[in-house]
């Protein structure tokens, strides 16, 4: 196997020549492929410059990739990273703003995941893509359904030939014919990388595919992964278990704000790591402000909830507790939690001492002292983007505003002008000046003065800064200080792990719903809180 | 290879129950509204119903199966067709105006299909690639349909050829029986075409059918043409029983095509309808009005007897399906 990078611009004739017989070959099973020896190593699939943005977020930037045929290529990185949306333009999902995708060394365009589909390329994503109300063997060969009578599907023979795919898999428990609702969670992701599997491609995308499986599926998973690697099949994996980085991937890729900063056949954890987070010196963090000693303002005990296995701590006024580890393991819900928006299942929830029970947001909003929640989503949970910037202010501190039920405009103007020049929210007509026209920055801003206003004295403040520009950002780590000296309690998540380690005097690190690790001092790292996050305790 | 979480497979009987629980409630709803009907006719009349009622009930029932069937697919997608009642009262008035002898009765016949299709497809791209929503697309469009009627036959009048009501209704004889299961063979063949499964994927849910390379602007585009084409074989079954034409004919069938969607079993978050369902929604919608006649129930409050059957219909759907789905 050839070692020295390919570069598929200064193939030579014949090399050219034999891929393009690859592009048109009717056959495009692997083993065909891997029977062909010449073929491995050549590269399967590449992505050259490639920029996406969403809006003013910009996803992908400058990106260079590539995987080759008889290799399991990791791509790593934190998240938001642009691991995904990479996956995503090369599997035809997304497309990209600019740059170019050469698959088999030759460049191709596509209009859709179906086009992807044809041209070889498997993928199973991250979020499930299962069709709830179908049975699993409709949703195995939805593509591929055997037909009967006149062409006609045959519905009889689906669950038949979907236990064939099935046992092909050794997953002969889970039954055809159940509807895919039905399935549990890791159930439903085995289906969903059968499916991908059975279309035979031979370049296959796999986007965090173990989030939700056990080890033993996990163990299934990497010998299907193996085999197709010894077929000649070009596999793209992404995880956030180092282990099994280190147990599948042939080479490792690592991303860091949309590129990527480094390819390697072997690397050590800390060296990704240091990689992954990188150093970003553009950016100046206030200091934290000396937490004073107090009583705590929230303690929580033994949380439960979905998500949240047996999460305790305390956190008292000014201070900034960080709430870190790798999306999807149990902040978001935690938040929620303490918010009322999500099902909370046992444990005890204190503020300033007394036990509450906070089963929606407005006990939240009550409960005392006041708990504010200033989620990431702005769109689709914060914000009402076609009311304007004072409704969407007011909106949360109403009845102290209101009379009778009826709101005491004066009142409301003050309490709006005030946060509008506490913030510096750019808006010269708040009555008029409509939210979905204003730049994220100034969208995030309101959000935040929203729950200002509210004098809430505990800010759970979900990855705030997150799609914001880098000037917004600087005024958002310097609200968030100074409103910790000002007494009130900050719980604070950010998917930049840079921000946790330099605005938080401590930092709970969190992995699969329970506390990994404590960090605390001055000087706590994001490459500390990353590894604290990556390692498995238990190991 | 094989992982060692054992789980048997369940009997093919209880998925079958469990996964089309709502369906079978709407077969067991019908047949309540049979037996009420047969006992109420025999209280009053002192004999069972003969063949001239059994033939008056299918044909009754049979414009709002047709058009519940168009209906349906709309359903799947999550969406919803108003403008239904407008195509049929288009093809009710075309019927009337422009029917005269078998030739022209055949060819216009073609038209007023075509016509309805074209009426989809006008809903659909509004739907589908202008991303509009089926409610407010079909309820502008409901209007400028009926206002065509009304161009097309200003006053009610007119003449349908007998031809068509010897072919369509067969009175006399319960041979327009057939045409109910012209409908469940038309469903189960739609059921098993790539066009059937991409439109139940895309009421599944869109991202998951675009990502399974499903075509899902063109999918919904489908179900709105379908959903016009059998709006119009529904107005052709309205005409050939009036006999005459009324540019108003096709009203009613706006609300009642979707009860009898929703009393078969359908859900509005879509992806899961059957038109067995719906035709026993349409079976049943109609059986009412007999029963409540024959319990001498004053006819002006009908409707709200039919309202309060679909809110209950709908909750025991929801409450069946939620047994079936968890007693496993």
């Amino acid at each position: 196997m050839s070692e020295a990078p390919v570069d598929s611009r200064t193939g030579s004739g014949s090399e050219r020549a034999r891929r393009e017989a690859a592009v048109v070959s009717p056959e495009r099973h692997p083993v065909a492929l891997g029977g062909q020896g010449s073929s491995r190593s050549s590269v399967g699939v590449e992505a050259r410059d490639i920029h996406k943005s969403y809006g003013p977020v910009r996803a992908v930037e400058a990106a260079n990739f590539a995987a080759r045929f008889g290799e399991v290529h990791a791509l790593v990185g934190e998240n938001g990273a642009g691991k995904s949306t990479l996956i995503k333009i090369l599997c035809g999902v997304a497309r990209p703003d600019s740059g170019a995708i050469l698959v088999r060394g030759q460049e191709a365009s596509f209009s859709g995941p179906l086009q992807a589909q044809r041209a070889g390329i498997g993928t199973v994503f991250q979020e499930l893509t299962l069709m709830r109300w179908m049975s699993v063997a409709e949703n195995l060969l939805i593509n591929v359904p055997p037909r009967g009578f006149g062409g006609l599907i045959s519905r009889r023979k689906l669950p038949e030939l979907g236990a064939e795919v099935l046992a092909q898999y050794g997953l002969e428990r889970i039954d055809p014919r159940a509807l895919a609702a039905d399935l549990s969670v890791a159930d439903q992701q085995l289906i969903e990388i059968v499916r991908a599997l059975q279309r035979r491609p031979d370049i296959l995308f796999l986007d965090e595919p173990t989030a939700a499986l056990s080890e033993t599926e996990v163990d299934w998973l990497f010998s299907l992964v193996r085999d197709l690697r010894d077929n000649g099949v070009c596999t793209v994996f992404t995880s956030h278990r180092w282990r099994e980085i280190e147990t599948v991937a042939d080479w490792i890729t690592v991303f860091r704000n949309g590129r990527d900063v480094g390819t390697a056949r072997t690397m050590d954890e800390d060296e990704a790591i240091q990689l992954m987070t990188g150093r970003t010196l553009e950016r100046i963090f206030p200091k934290p402000p000396a937490v004073p000693e107090s009583q705590p303002a929230l303690r929580v005990k033994d949380l439960v909830a979905d998500g949240v296995r047996s999460v305790s701590f305390e956190i008292r006024p000014g201070e900034i507790l960080g709430i870190g580890g790798l999306a999807g393991h149990g902040q978001r819900q935690l938040f929620l939690s303490l918010f009322g928006a999500h099902k909370v299942s046992g444990g005890t929830i204190e503020v300033q001492g007394r036990r509450k029970r906070i089963r929606k947001p407005l006990d939240a909003i009550r409960s005392g002292m006041g708990i504010a929640l200033v989620p990431e989503d702005r769109k689709s949970e914060g914000l009402f983007m076609p009311m304007s910037v004072r409704d969407n202010l007011s909106l949360a501190q109403l009845p102290a505003l209101s009379r009778f039920g009826l709101i005491r405009w004066g009142k409301e103007r003050a309490s709006v002008g005030k946060v509008i020049r506490t913030l510096a929210i750019r808006s010269a007509a708040p009555t008029r000046d409509r939210v979905s026209a204003m730049s994220g920055g100034n969208q995030q801003k309101v959000l935040i003065g929203r729950w200002l206003a509210t004098d809430a004295q505990i800010l759970l403040l979900y990855d705030v800064t997150r799609g914001v520009d880098v000037a917004t950002k600087q005024e958002i780590y310097q609200l968030i200080v100074e409103q910790a000296a000002a007494g009130k309690a900050v719980l604070f998540f950010s998917s930049e792990t840079e921000e946790m380690a330099h605005l938080c005097q401590r930092v709970l690190v969190l992995r699969e719903g329970r506390v990994n690790a404590e960090l605390t001092g001055d000087d706590v790292q994001a490459d500390q809180i990353v590894a604290a996050a990556m390692k498995d305790r238990s190991q | 290879m094989s992982l060692t979480r054992q789980t048997a497979w369940r009997a093919p009987s209880r998925h079958f129950v469990a996964q089309n629980s709502t369906t079978l409630l709407a077969l067991v709803i019908l047949v309540f509204s049979v037996v009420a009907y047969l006992v109420l006719y025999y209280q009053s009349l002192g004999h069972f119903p003969d063949q001239y009622d059994l033939t008056t009930i299918i044909d009754t029932a049979l414009p709002l199966a047709w058009v519940g069937l168009g209906q349906t697919i709309v359903v799947v997608t999550r969406g919803l067709d108003l403008s239904v009642g407008g195509v049929m009262s288009v093809a009710v008035a075309l019927a009337a105006s422009r029917m005269h002898d078998v030739g022209t009765m055949i060819l216009w016949c073609v038209i007023v299909l075509l016509v309805g299709a074209f009426a989809g497809f006008v809903n659909g791209v509004l739907v589908a690639y202008a991303k509009l929503a089926p409610i407010l697309v079909t309820l502008a469009t409901l209007s400028i349909f009926e206002g065509i009627a009304l161009v097309v036959l200003p006053q009610p009048g007119g003449q349908i050829p007998v031809g068509l009501t010897n072919v369509l209704t067969n009175p006399g004889h319960p041979y327009a029986l057939i045409y109910l299961f012209l409908i469940l063979g038309i469903w189960s063949v739609f059921r098993r075409t790539s066009l059937g499964t991409a439109i139940f994927a895309t009421g599944n849910d869109e991202t998951a059918a675009t990502a399974n390379g499903i075509n899902v602007a063109r999918a919904t585009l489908a179900a709105y043409v379908l959903s016009g084409l059998f709006a119009a074989v529904a107005g052709l079954f309205v005409a050939a029983q009036t006999t005459a034409g009324d540019p108003g004919a096709g009203n009613p069938f706006v609300l009642t095509s979707i009860a009898a969607v929703f009393l078969g079993g359908a859900t509005i978050f879509g992806g899961r309808a059957h038109a067995l369902g719906t035709v026993c929604g349409a079976l049943v919608l109609t059986l009412i009005v007999s029963v409540l006649f024959y319990a001498n129930v004053n006819q002006l409050y009908q409707a709200m007897y039919e309202g309060l059957l679909l809110i209950l219909a709908v909750l025991l759907g929801i409450l069946v399906g939620k047994l079936a789905r968890t007693s496993r």
